[in-house]
C-alpha cells in the first residue's frame, strides 16, 4: 500500500453482498500456503457481515493486514480471511495532545508519512513500516526501545474489536482482560476495527545514533547490560556464523531522537521531512543455494568490517536506523521457492547461557543466517500471550531449505522452553505444538477470555490449528450411526 | 496444518500395510504428525503399524477396516476422517495388488481385479479425498504409481497399465485442484524389494521401502509434483519412452 492508496474507495451502498475471491495466501516467510475466499469490507459495518456470514455458515475467519507475519497466523485454509486494506480512514486526532485514532489497515508507514512532518512519531517501530495498526496490535510489536518503552499495546489507549458475539470498544480500563487477550493475541479475538494510539513528541526525523563493535557475545551482553538504559533506542546486530574467539560478534547501534540544534544544516522543515522513496523491488525469487553459508558468511564480514569502531552521535534519518529491512522491497523471494523461516526467542536475564549455546550450535551447524538481530527486553505488559518479557531476544533468517533446520530449531526450541523462554509467534511457522503451554503459560487464561467474545471458536487461523492454540488437537470421537463407525477404532 | 518444511501434522494412509507407507510414516513420527488413521483390508497388520507409530510419539493412531473396491465407500470414509481430524494434511494412496499376469491374461476377471485394487478404486479414493482438500483449501494427495506405467513391459503390462491409469488420473487431478491450495504429488518408484515383489527376479536399480520414503518425505520438503525413486529413473525412463517398440522389447523382454 502506499500513502496514495490509503483512502478506502468504498461504493456508498456496498452492503448488500461482499464478495470474496479464492486465494492462495501464505505469510511473509512463503512456507505452508493455504487457500481461503478473501473479502475486502468497506467499513465496520461489513466486517459485521463477514462475521454474522461466518457464524451462520460456521466457516473460519481471521483478519490479514500486510501479510507480514512471517509463518501463518494471517491465513486461515478454507475459510474467510478479512483484508483490512480499506479500513484506513484516519478517524480523530488531537496533535496537541499527541493521538490519533485510525483504521486497523493504516500502515505504519502512512503514519510516519503523516505524523513525522508535524513532529509526531508513532512510540514504537519494528523493523519494517509495512506493518497494519491492526497487525501491531494483533502481535503486540516491539521495536529498539522495549528495554524502556514497553510494546505497541502499551501505547494504544483503545480500539474498536469486531467478535462473532459483538463489535467491543476495549480498552485498559474497560473490558481490560479483552483488551490484553487481544494484545498479541494473534487476530485470534476479533477483528480489530480502529485504534486510538498515543505518539511520541519529535523535533526531527533524524536519530542521533551511537555505534560500537563488540568483539565477541561477552562483550556484546556487558556493553547492553550497563548502558542499555542511557538510550531510548538500542539493538545489536550479530554475525551468527562467527566462530570460536568471535563467536556473537556485533555491532551495537544505540540512538536518541535529535533535536533541531543535533541537525543545524537544516532547516527546521527539512528537518522534519519524511518521504523515504519506494524501494526497489526484488523482481524474482532468488535461484535455489543463492544463500548458502558462502555467500551469507562473507556478507557478515564484509558488513562486520565496514562499521565503525566506535562512532558518536551520528545524525540518521529514522528510515535509515529503524527500517532497514524497507530498503529492499519483496526480500523475501531472495530464499527463493522454499521461503524462509525467522526464529525469535526470548530467555530470560540470567539465562545468557543459553543464548551463547544457541550461538554456537548456529554458528557450528553452519546455518546460513544473516544478522541476527539482539535486544534487551523491559518488563512485559499483562497480555498473556504477548511475546516480550525481561531478558534477550535473538531474531534470526533462515532458508527454509537447509536440510538440517527442522531438527536444529526443535532442539534449540527445548533449550529456550526449559530455560523459561518462549518464541514469537507471529514469527513461528514450526514450534512443536506441544511446547506451546510451556512457553505460554497464561494459554488457558487467554482461551476462557477467548472463548468469552466467541464460543464457536469461528475465529481460527492456520497458525491457530497447527499450535492447538484455539481448539486443542486430536481425534474427535467416530461419529455415531453410519456405517463405518463401526469399523473404526 | 503442516509446517514451514512441508511436514504434515495429520494423515491419513490408504493401504495402511503398505511397507513403502509405514516406512513413510515412520519418518514423518520423527517430524511433526501427530495424528493418523490408518485404513486397509488387513486388521492385524493395521494393529501393527498403529501399534508401532504410538511407539514413536503419534498422539493418536486409528485403524479403520477398508477396502480399495468398495466404490460406494469412498466417500463415507473420507468425510469420516476429515469430520474426525478436523484437517487431512496428508492422504498417502499406498493401496495396490501385483496381480498375477499369465491369470490376467486368460482370466478377464483376474485382470478386471487388477485394474479395481489399483485404478478403479483409488481413484474412486482420491476423487472422494480431493473433494475434501479442496474443501480445506489445503492438504496433499500422495499417490503410490509406479516406473511400470510410464513404459509398459510385455511382462507385467497388465499391472503396469493398472498404475499408468492411475497416474494418469493423479496428473489431471493435480490439474483440477491448482489453485485450490490442495496439492498432488506422484511417487513413480522403481523395483521395490517388499512383499509385492517377494520371490521375483530383482530389477536393476532395485530399490527399498526405506530409500523410497526418504525420498517421498524429500519430496514433500520441496512440494514437488513428481518423485523419481531413484531420481536417475527419471532420466533413464524419459531415454525409455523414446526408444523404438523393438529395442524397448529387447531391453525390457
Amino acid at each position: 500500500m502506499t500513502a496514495e492508496e490509503a483512502p478506502s474507495r468504498c461504493p456508498p451502498n456496498a452492503m448488500s453482498e461482499i464478495p470474496t475471491t479464492r486465494q492462495i495466501l501464505s505469510g511473509w516467510g512463503r512456507t505452508a500456503p493455504s487457500s481461503a475466499d478473501i473479502t475486502r469490507p468497506c467499513g465496520p459495518q461489513e466486517v459485521t457481515l463477514v462475521l454474522e456470514g461466518a457464524a451462520r455458515t460456521g466457516r473460519a475467519v481471521v483478519a490479514r493486514g500486510l501479510g507480514r507475519s512471517y509463518g501463518d497466523a494471517a491465513q486461515s485454509a478454507g475459510g474467510v480471511v478479512v483484508d483490512t486494506s480499506a479500513l484506513t480512514a484516519v478517524l480523530d486526532a488531537d496533535l496537541d495532545a499527541g493521538w490519533v485514532r485510525v483504521g486497523a489497515g493504516v500502515s505504519l508507514d502512512y503514519l510516519m508519512r503523516l505524523l513525522v512532518p508535524q513532529g509526531w512519531f508513532l512510540p514504537v517501530t519494528p523493523g519494517t513500516r509495512q506493518v497494519t495498526v491492526g497487525g501491531a496490535i494483533a502481535a503486540d510489536i516491539h521495536g529498539k526501545n522495549h528495554h524502556r518503552d514497553g510494546s505497541f499495546c502499551g501505547h494504544v489507549k483503545s480500539f474498536t474489536l469486531a467478535t462473532p458475539t459483538g463489535t467491543w470498544e476495549v480498552s485498559p480500563d474497560t473490558n481490560a482482560e479483552l483488551f490484553w487477550a487481544t494484545a498479541g493475541g494473534m487476530g485470534l479475538t476479533g477483528v480489530i476495527l480502529d485504534a486510538t494510539i498515543q505518539l511520541l513528541r519529535i523535533e526531527t526525523a533524524y536519530m542521533l545514533v551511537d555505534t560500537e563493535k563488540a568483539s565477541d557475545l561477552e562483550d556484546c551482553l556487558v556493553r547492553m547490560a550497563e548502558r542499555d538504559d542511557d538510550y531510548r533506542y538500542s539493538v545489536a546486530w550479530i554475525d551468527c556464523l562467527a566462530r570460536g574467539r568471535r563467536l556473537g560478534r556485533a555491532v551495537l547501534t544505540r540512538a536518541e531522537h535529535a533535536g533541531l540544534e543535533d541537525v543545524p544544516d537544516l532547516t527546521a522543515v527539512e528537518a522534519c521531512t519524511f518521504d523515504p522513496r519506494a524501494p526497489l523491488e526484488v523482481p524474482v525469487l532468488g535461484p535455489r543455494g543463492l544463500l548458502n553459508p558462502l555467500t551469507v558468511a562473507a556478507f557478515n564480514e564484509l558488513w562486520y568490517r565496514r562499521a565503525p569502531r566506535m562512532r558518536l552521535r551520528e545524525p540518521t534519518r529514522i528510515g535509515t536506523y529503524f527500517h532497514p529491512l524497507d530498503a529492499l522491497g519483496a526480500w523475501n523471494r531472495l530464499y527463493g521457492r522454499r521461503g524462509l523461516v525467522q526464529y525469535q526467542f526470548v530467555v530470560p536475564f540470567g539465562a545468557e547461557d543459553v543464548l551463547r549455546g544457541v550461538l554456537e550450535r548456529l554458528s557450528t551447524t553452519r546455518a546460513p543466517s544473516f544478522l541476527g538481530v539482539l535486544k534487551r527486553f523491559g518488563e512485559a505488559d499483562p497480555g498473556p500471550l504477548s511475546f516480550p518479557g525481561p531478558g534477550w531476544t535473538l531474531a534470526l533468517d533462515m532458508s527454509a531449505a537447509s536440510t538440517t533446520l527442522a531438527t536444529l530449531l526443535d532442539e534449540l526450541d527445548g533449550k529456550v522452553a526449559a530455560a523459561g523462554g518462549r518464541i514469537y509467534l507471529a514469527k513461528d511457522s514450526r514450534l512443536r505444538p506441544e511446547l506451546t503451554g510451556a512457553m505460554y503459560p497464561r494459554l488457558g487464561e487467554w482461551q476462557e477470555v477467548r472463548d468469552r467474545v466467541d464460543p464457536e471458536r469461528l475465529l481460527v487461523s492456520d497458525l491457530a490449528r497447527r499450535l492447538g492454540l484455539v481448539e486443542r488437537g486430536g481425534l474427535r470421537p467416530p461419529i455415531r450411526g453410519h456405517r463405518l463407525s463401526g469399523a473404526l477404532g | 496444518m503442516n509446517d514451514a518444511f512441508g511436514m504434515p501434522q495429520t494423515a491419513v494412509v490408504l493401504g495402511g500395510t503398505s511397507e513403502i507407507a509405514r516406512s513413510v510414516m515412520r519418518k514423518l513420527a520423527g517430524r511433526y504428525l501427530r495424528h493418523v488413521v490408518l485404513a486397509g483390508r488387513d486388521k492385524a497388520g493395521l494393529d501393527d503399524a498403529a501399534r508401532e507409530l504410538r511407539a514413536l510419539g503419534v498422539a493418536t493412531v486409528e485403524t479403520v477396516a477398508w477396502d480399495a473396491t468398495d466404490v460406494d465407500l469412498e466417500q463415507l470414509l473420507a468425510r469420516d476422517v476429515a469430520g474426525r481430524m478436523g484437517r487431512i494434511d496428508l492422504v498417502l494412496m499406498a493401496c495396490g495388488v501385483l496381480g498375477d499376469q499369465a491369470a490376467c491374461e486368460s482370466d478377464p476377471a483376474a485382470a478386471a481385479a487388477v485394474f479395481n485394487a489399483n485404478f478403479s478404486g483409488p481413484a474412486a479414493a482420491m476423487v472422494a479425498f480431493a473433494e475434501v482438500l479442496r474443501s480445506q483449501g489445503h492438504g496433499r494427495l500422495l499417490v503410490l504409481s509406479s516406473v511400470a506405467g510410464v513404459r509398459v513391459r510385455r511382462s507385467n503390462f497388465v499391472y503396469g497399465a493398472s498404475k499408468a491409469g492411475l497416474d494418469s488420473f493423479a496428473q489431471g487431478l493435480a490439474e483440477a485442484l491448482r489453485l485450490s491450495g490442495a496439492g498432488v504429488t506422484i511417487v513413480r518408484p522403481g523395483w521395490v524389494a517388499t512383499r509385492m515383489t517377494a520371490g521375483r527376479p530383482a530389477a536393476p536399480m532395485a530399490t527399498t521401502p526405506e530409500a523410497v520414503a526418504a525420498d517421498i518425505v524429500r519430496g514433500l520438503e520441496r512440494s514437488v509434483d513428481v518423485v523419481w525413486s531413484p531420481a536417475s529413473l527419471r532420466l533413464l525412463f524419459a531415454v525409455f519412452s523414446l526408444l523404438p517398440k523393438s529395442a524397448w522389447r529387447r531391453l525390457s523382454g
